[in-house]
């Protein structure tokens, strides 16, 4: 649980019904559709007649900037142009920096004429939120960042209209900087309201009716779910572009949804030869490094971790989809290292069960990829869990090597490395 | 702000009834020597009271209140507070854990504290000079001293480690997890932590590692500082800031965790909330390339880590700025009964023995037959009977039989003793239970409770070869009334229309009669007499279920002869008319009954 991002299309829709259930002269368009390829064309023109009276702009909407410069936004569009425009594009694959993903998501709403285009973020800090703003927004802000100023909102204080006219707006013509400021003020509550984490609009245009919200991206503090039952209901939380899960993360990924323990898997390189199966968020982090240093980061097959006690039948599910990968990695020889600190009061022989459990039933598939198994864990009750562990390999005749708290963490790496360049 | 948050003095609250952390804290307390318990007081929302615990192996009381103010009334010199409300109430409560004067350092351990609260929390406790460790840890522990919650694990790991006597380094991290695997990296590799600190994994932890790193650089039995950073966030730039101001003075050994990031093809979320890999400043070796060099001891790698701790610990043992230091002994720690029975160290006989049921798994058993199989197979509270009973599986007809005796000796009316007490109990305005217990205390040797002794003489009579004559005889010369003969009301005119019902029943479906036949007879010799000293309802019920265990292929003789000798029959009678009573008390309480007032003219006063 932290920081996700979310759709443009959701956060402009969860805007606009806040800002229509606030009594705050703050008021903002829900006219934007998002379409997809379940979409049917002819039903939406009914549902969103404003599509054939008005003036469009598409663009996809999947968590990646820089639209424009791609080529992939159209502008003043008129509902069919869009239409071909989507299914021009829609499935084909695309490059974006170092993603490569597949166009599944458009958003469509009114196009809006402006003449200027300003940048507005929020975002927050460790002792208060940040309001960013710049009067030269759109595509080049980052060339210009020396014009963005920011002013904090220290936590525990409640934002200021005039410090907003006065301190992040002075250079805006003074007509527009009552109202700017009193639709900044209200975008400001919205974003502390909603449990927003990050929230951006580039450009903020100005158009003859005032502040308009043209590209937007946001980020969502998950954790605070719990508050927003009702606001959140519609929103989802897609995958970064070029991410698309494979079907064992997602596997993971769904059990990781139904339990309070942790459990998270990212598969790398589904052709590599060293692999993890490690307990604990802070040491997974450390073994996936300690592959990366001594220059192995290329063959790590994947990131993961199980934490927060799961149970056995769960540690058997992670341990049985990990091994999985393992043995249909096509490297020659490889190692899974079954790896953790300490643990505080996890027991250990009980996880380590589930792990026993997935070594036996695959025991055939592990002995034919050349598998050798490095263990090192400690914590309550390591002792038989090691122990169990080095009867498992012995009995499975499966090599193995088992190692406690007397040996540093990481140092079953260089031997695990080691197994599979010999 | 005063740096010295623990000291072998410090108590604390715990909030949840936590009983595993509590004890942990406990016992640490032990192994450390502490002179008073550190946990004082429990907060538990849904009870008060008090909560059992060891301390060594004296068991202790330790209060619970509802509310931690009141806690914090009744227990001034409390400053600690473990808080171990759920993510959903951790604001709340550790709101409430600010306001009080009392309260110095709150540790929020609930994961997924949504990040506008934990602000707010943490610039509250800026605004009152107090601190927050959290959320999303395990907390940490001064070596000796005081331990918050689970940090540390195991007492073996707390031994191994030694954190049951303080060393001389102050460590801090994000991972909670980690800082156990650091703490025995920090005991191999010098005389161990003094204090170990973990901040949490949140991106927005209430206080950084630098605050704790702050505090460490001003605690004089601190000598050198041990931290762990995470890829993401820009915290460990104030620690680099905080060196070239020379706000930290000792050595500092530091190491950030996530150069593997550049590995991943795009933004991956680790498994801490703070820790995502992305913008370049906020990556690891960004922020280990900045912190070395603004003078901290930064190894190449995470292996690289025990080697500089020792160096620095060494060099630290040569200028004399740490002495070795004299091993206290460790005391050794009562085992807990259920680890050791756990791992077979100690036995002890059972002061309960029960074959019957089992309630231990997933499903009671009622001797070893689960219950979902006799939903299953559409067994009857016959079978349930015969089962907690007589350890059997009966026939159908057997069981059937059972139920037939429930229905026929349910009720017999309101003017049986049993009923009436019942009754008058009920309508004395007593509850269900203590009026059902009224009526059933009725149940002896003039009422309902013949139906074992009818069954023990006419097997007897029957077993010794004696004629129904001879048998009859033989009881009259000893001065006995036979049990099961006789009624006050029904007679050979007018017969017991419930007797009649079970004996064709019985003649009907038992596979042989031969108990009741020979009771029968002795009714004819009996009749003959006076015409109401029939068989009654007890005495058919006894004989017939003489026949029916003594036909059963299931209950060997010897399980017959136990079955009568336990006296099991008169709990058909206890089972069935209980039926009929709590209907008796019902129908009073629905009737409006007043208290019953026997009639004067109905006592003969003498």
């Amino acid at each position: 649980m932290a920081q996700r991002s979310i759709r443009e299309f959701d956060c402009k829709q969860f805007l606009a019904q806040y800002a229509s259930q606030k009594p705050s002269g703050f008021a903002l368009s829900s006219k934007q559709v998002l379409v997809d390829a379940e979409t049917d064309w002819n039903a939406l023109k009914k549902s969103h007649p404003w599509l054939l009276k008005e003036k469009l702009v598409v663009k996809p909407d999947q968590l990646f900037g820089k639209r424009g410069k791609h080529h992939l936004v159209r502008l003043n569009a008129s509902f069919d142009d869009c239409r071909a425009f989507v299914s021009g594009r829609l499935g084909k694959e695309i490059e974006v920096g170092k993603a490569r993903g597949t166009l599944t998501h458009f958003l469509i709403e009114p196009f809006v004429p402006h003449d200027e285009e300003y940048y507005l973020a929020f975002r927050t800090l460790n002792d208060a939120d940040e309001i960013l703003f710049s009067l030269r927004g759109g595509v080049d802000v980052e060339a210009n960042w020396e014009n963005v100023i920011s002013l904090r909102v220290p936590i525990l204080r409640s934002l200021q209209e005039n410090a907003l006219s006065e301190k992040l707006l002075s250079s805006v013509p003074s007509e527009r900087r009552g109202p700017l400021a009193s639709f900044i003020a209200s975008l400001y509550r919205a974003f502390a309201d909603l449990d927003f984490a990050y929230l951006e609009f580039n450009p903020l245009a100005w158009s003859k009716n005032g502040p308009e919200l043209l590209d937007a991206v946001a980020r969502l503090d998950d954790t605070a779910a719990f508050q927003h039952v009702e606001d959140w209901k519609t929103i989802s939380f897609p995958t970064p572009f070029g991410r698309t899960m494979k079907k064992e993360e997602a596997f993971i990924a769904s059990l990781d949804a139904k339990t309070g323990a942790s459990l998270k898997l990212t598969v790398l390189n589904p052709e590599g030869s060293v692999w993890l199966l490690v307990a604990g968020g802070g040491a997974s982090v450390i073994y996936t490094d300690t592959v990366a240093d001594m220059g192995f980061g290329d063959q790590l097959g994947n990131y993961g971790e199980y934490s927060g006690d799961p149970n056995e039948e769960l540690t058997y599910l992670y341990a049985k989809t990990v091994l999985q990968l393992v043995t249909r990695s096509p490297a020659k020889k490889k190692s899974v290292i079954i790896g953790g600190g300490i643990a505080n009061f996890t027991d250990v022989a009980k996880t380590f069960k589930g792990i026993v459990r997935a070594l036996t039933e695959d025991a055939e598939a592990i002995r034919k990829a050349h598998v050798k198994l490095f263990v090192r864990r400690g914590g309550p009750n390591y002792p038989e869990g090691l122990k169990r562990m080095k009867e498992t390999g012995e009995t499975l005749k499966i090599p193995i090597e088992v190692y406690g708290p007397e040996m540093h963490m990481t140092s079953v790496v260089p031997k695990a490395i080691d197994w599979v360049r010999s | 702000m005063n740096s010295i948050l623990f000291d072998e003095t410090t108590t604390a609250f715990v909030y949840g009834l936590q009983a595993n952390p509590i004890q942990r804290m406990l016992d640490f307390d032990f192994l450390s020597r502490r002179k008073i318990p550190s946990v004082t007081a429990v907060i538990n929302p849904s009870a008060s009271g008090i909560h059992q615990a060891f301390f060594g192996s004296r068991e202790i009381f330790i209060p619970m209140y509802r509310t931690i103010t009141e806690a914090c009334k009744k227990h001034p010199p409390v400053s600690v507070l473990v808080n171990f409300a759920s993510f959903r109430s951790a604001f709340e409560t550790t709101q409430e854990a600010l306001n009080q004067k009392t309260l110095r350092t709150i540790i929020i351990i609930a994961e997924g504290v949504p990040e506008r609260q934990t602000r707010e929390l943490a610039a509250q406790a800026k605004k009152d000079g107090k601190w927050l460790i959290g959320p999303a840890t395990v907390g940490g522990m001064l070596a000796g001293g005081f331990r918050i919650g689970n940090t540390g694990g195991s007492l073996d790991n707390i031994i191994a480690s030694r954190l049951y006597r303080p060393g001389s380094v102050g460590f801090v991290s994000k991972s909670g997890g980690m800082s156990n695997e650091m703490f025995n990296v920090i005991a191999r590799n010098s005389n161990g932590i003094y204090e170990g600190i973990a901040i949490g994994g949140d991106k927005f932890p209430c206080t950084s590692l630098l605050d704790h790193l702050l505090r460490f650089e001003q605690n004089p039995r601190i000598s050198m500082l041990v931290a762990l950073g995470e890829l993401g966030g820009e915290d460990e730039y104030d620690i680099v800031d905080a060196l070239q101001q020379k706000k930290i003075s000792k050595p500092l050994v530091i190491w950030v965790t996530g150069t593997c990031a550049s590995v991943f093809p795009s933004e991956v979320q680790f498994g801490h909330a703070g820790a995502k890999s992305g913008a370049r400043k906020e990556s690891a070796e960004a922020k280990n390339e900045a912190l070395r060099k603004a003078g901290a001891m930064v190894p190449s790698s995470f292996d690289g880590l025990p080697n500089a701790i020792s160096q620095t610990y060494e060099k630290l043992l040569k200028m004399g700025q740490v002495k070795k230091m004299v091993e206290p002994p460790v005391p050794a720690l009562p085992i807990d009964f259920k680890t050791a029975l756990a791992e077979g160290k100690i036995r002890k006989p059972a002061g309960i023995v029960s074959s019957i049921s089992d309630d231990r798994g997933n499903e009671v058993t009622y001797n070893k037959v689960p219950l979902s199989k006799l939903f299953e197979e559409d067994a009857s509270i016959g079978d349930v009977i015969s089962l907690l009973w007589l350890k059997k599986r009966l026939p159908k007809y057997a069981s059937r039989y059972i139920e037939l005796v429930l229905m026929t000796v349910a009720d017999h009316g309101p003017a049986v003793s049993g009923a009436h007490n019942a009754i008058v109990a009920s309508r004395a305005g007593k509850d269900l239970v203590s009026s059902l217990a009224s009526g059933m205390l009725t149940i002896g040797p003039r009422f309902g409770g013949a139906i074992d002794d009818a069954a023990r003489y006419f097997k007897m009579g029957k077993e010794s070869g004696m004629t129904p004559r001879e048998f009859v005889n033989d009881m009259k010369r000893k001065g006995m009334l036979i049990p099961g003969i006789g009624h006050r009301i029904k007679s050979v005119q007018n017969p017991d229309a419930r007797v009649e019902l079970l004996k064709a029943y019985a003649k009907k479906h038992f596979p042989k009669t031969d108990y009741l036949d020979f009771a029968l007879e002795v009714e004819k010799i009996t009749t003959s007499k006076r015409n109401n000293l029939i068989l009654n309802v007890d005495g058919s019920i006894g004989v017939m279920f003489l026949d029916l265990l003594s036909s059963c292929p299931e209950i060997s003789p010897d399980e017959f002869e136990e079955a009568i000798d336990l006296g099991i029959l008169n709990g058909l009678f206890v089972i069935g008319r209980s039926i009929g009573m709590v209907g008796h008390v019902i129908d009073q309480k629905r009737l409006k009954q007043r208290l019953y007032r026997h009639p004067f003219d109905d006592i003969l006063y003498v």
